[in-house]
């Protein structure tokens, strides 16, 4: 899915119509059609693994972890524990510490805003953002920014939807605290050279957080090899299930850090006087957690190299096939994109098209993608988007162009 | 699921061609209706002569179910006091949230709006507009509405 892939050698093509039988979801009709999914983006379906782990753990082995020592909360504690030694290898963190489990990339990025930088930070001071972030990469900032005095920057987008490297260098500065970036654009597919601007604003001094809900499940993401302060994912974008996700934090950053939420877990000794904090990773993991590591074993049992091919060339397909039809404008035409496609149909709202498209079985988001300052920056109240993950084909392009004929059709 | 239910064709002719469209001098009262879901927004402006609805203009952007029952909903409700607004409101509601039933006679022309029942996710779409009407002639001052 994303663009500047740097390969050695071309991936052994993805066996698509094996993978979707690992989606059960996909044996759903909608209003008399096979689904055709494009809404990965915004949540993926389930893989079967992840489903039967699920069940497993739920039917058979559920406990409390790091609570008792009978068989099924050692057992309980273990498979989270795994979990977590799982997370480090498929990002590359350094160590076990730097993997803190959160219900979800907002969440994570609430932590880093309230633990990190509401201490830290001052009237002068200045967060960095683009004008392409998520809305739950802009509000938490803001929050900070009430909360300390300090004030929030915006690298701005050009017409394709990319963020022109010299603006954001002329916004960096002594003042510049923390940069928070998307890795991979939800609204427009944009992929953002993360790597190039996190060296820049570590030559300024500040710390980088990426969001990248939207690049872990259709790339190789290596934390170590981005230079990332923080990185924050959801699982249920990466084909696992909801009220998952991970924060990844540099281990002196997060070791200097105060405890975020407090309760069980997350304590070393509790009187009425005085508690003492647990150790990293536990300090942040107040409260029971969920518990699940199967998406990804499955992603790399697929080759995540082998799945951004697959999803790059639908891209390609799609792109050339929505040039093909006279009044689709696609927004967001950036350089490198990962697979995600907004567009609008003149003359039909964003809503008429999403409603005509799941009358023929074809699911798609139509909104502002909680990116509504994209919107405005494009004249746009909402669009549609199209966006795939490993399981969607060339029928599926198909199916999205002969829907949205059908919509010209109605409002012609 | 037939789109044809929903997009009638006085549906599909008053998104077109929205009656009422633009902004309105001498207002009296306005109201503001968002759906920030969708990111519609429909700014309506009414001028009242006493407790009659004298002109009535909306404006904003919206799908073609909102703007569509707009525009019916202005026409609806130009020469009729504000009680008469009320129910109408009260009919219109009751059309777009009850399950089946013939609309009622005298809905007229807003009985086209009666597809919209058959897709939930567009009751809202349909909705804003006579939400943002209720408040607008609730106070005299501008009001804002949110259908989420």
């Amino acid at each position: 899915m994303v663009a500047n892939l740097s390969l050695d050698k071309a991936p052994p093509p993805l066996d698509v119509e094996a993978v979707r039988r690992d989606f059960p979801i996909f044996a759903t009709q909608v209003h008399g059609h096979p689904l055709v999914y494009l809404d990965s983006a915004a949540s993926s379906q389930r893989v079967l693994p992840v489903l039967r782990a699920v069940e497993q753990y739920e039917t058979h082995s559920h406990a409390n972890v790091h609570r008792g020592v009978h068989a099924l909360s050692q057992a309980a504690t273990a498979a989270f524990e795994g979990a977590r030694e799982r997370v480090r290898r498929f990002i590359n963190a350094a160590s076990v510490k730097e993997i803190i489990f959160v219900r979800g990339t907002t969440e994570a990025i609430n932590l880093v805003a309230q633990s990190y930088a509401r201490p830290r930070f001052k009237a002068g001071d200045e967060i960095l953002i683009t004008a392409l972030e998520h809305h739950a990469n802009i509000v938490p900032w803001q929050m900070v920014c009430e909360q300390t005095g300090a004030s929030l920057r915006v690298a701005p987008i050009n017409r394709r939807g990319e963020v022109p490297f010299d603006e954001f260098l002329s916004r960096l500065g002594p003042r510049t605290r923390l940069v928070a970036l998307a890795h991979v654009s939800n609204a427009l597919g944009t992929v953002l050279p993360v790597k190039r601007m996190v060296e820049a604003a570590h030559a300024h001094g500040a710390v980088v957080l990426i969001d990248g809900a939207q690049a872990v499940p259709h790339s190789r993401v290596d934390v170590r090899a981005l230079g990332a302060d923080f990185y924050a994912f959801s699982g249920h974008k990466m084909y696992a299930p909801t009220g998952i996700g991970v924060l990844y934090g540099r281990e002196e950053l997060l070791a200097a850090m105060p405890p975020w939420q407090g309760g069980g877990d997350m304590i070393l000794t509790v009187s009425f006087e005085k508690t003492t904090y647990n150790e990293l990773p536990a300090k942040f993991e107040a409260g029971t957690p969920n518990i699940s590591a199967a998406a990804m074993d499955y992603l790399e049992g697929l080759g995540i190299d082998a799945v951004a091919a697959h999803e790059q060339q639908l891209l390609e397909l799609a792109t050339a096939e929505l040039a093909r039809l006279p009044d689709i404008e696609l927004i967001g035409t950036a350089a490198h994109k990962a697979a995600v496609l907004s567009f609008t149909m003149k003359g039909v709202h964003a809503h008429d098209l999403g409603t005509i498209l799941d009358a023929e079985g074809v699911a798609v988001r139509t909104g502002h993608h909680c990116a509504m300052p994209v919107m405005t920056f494009f004249g746009v109240p909402a669009t549609a988007r199209a966006s795939f993950g490993c399981y969607n084909t060339e029928e599926d392009v198909r199916r999205l162009v002969s829907a949205l004929r059908r919509a010209r059709e109605v409002f012609a | 699921m037939d789109l044809k239910e929903l997009y009638r064709d006085v549906i599909l002719d008053h998104n077109r061609h929205p009656r009422n469209f633009g902004r309105l001098e001498g207002a009296n009262t306005c109201a503001e209706g968002n759906n920030p879901l969708c990111g519609d927004r429909l700014i309506l402006a009414v001028r009242l002569d006493g407790e009659r609805i004298e002109d009535i203009r909306f404006e904003g952007r919206g799908c073609a179910i909102s703007t569509a029952s707009a525009s019916l909903m202005t026409e609806a409700v130009k020469g009729k006091d504000r009680a008469g607004a009320r129910q109408l409101f009260d009919k219109v509601h009751a059309l777009l949230t009850q399950p089946d039933g013939a609309p009622d006679a005298s809905l007229g022309k807003l009985a086209a709006l009666s597809g919209v029942r058959e897709f939930p996710a567009r009751v809202k779409c349909a909705s804003l507009c006579w939400h943002t009407l209720k408040a607008a002639l609730a106070s005299e001052t501008a009001a804002t509405v949110s259908t989420e």
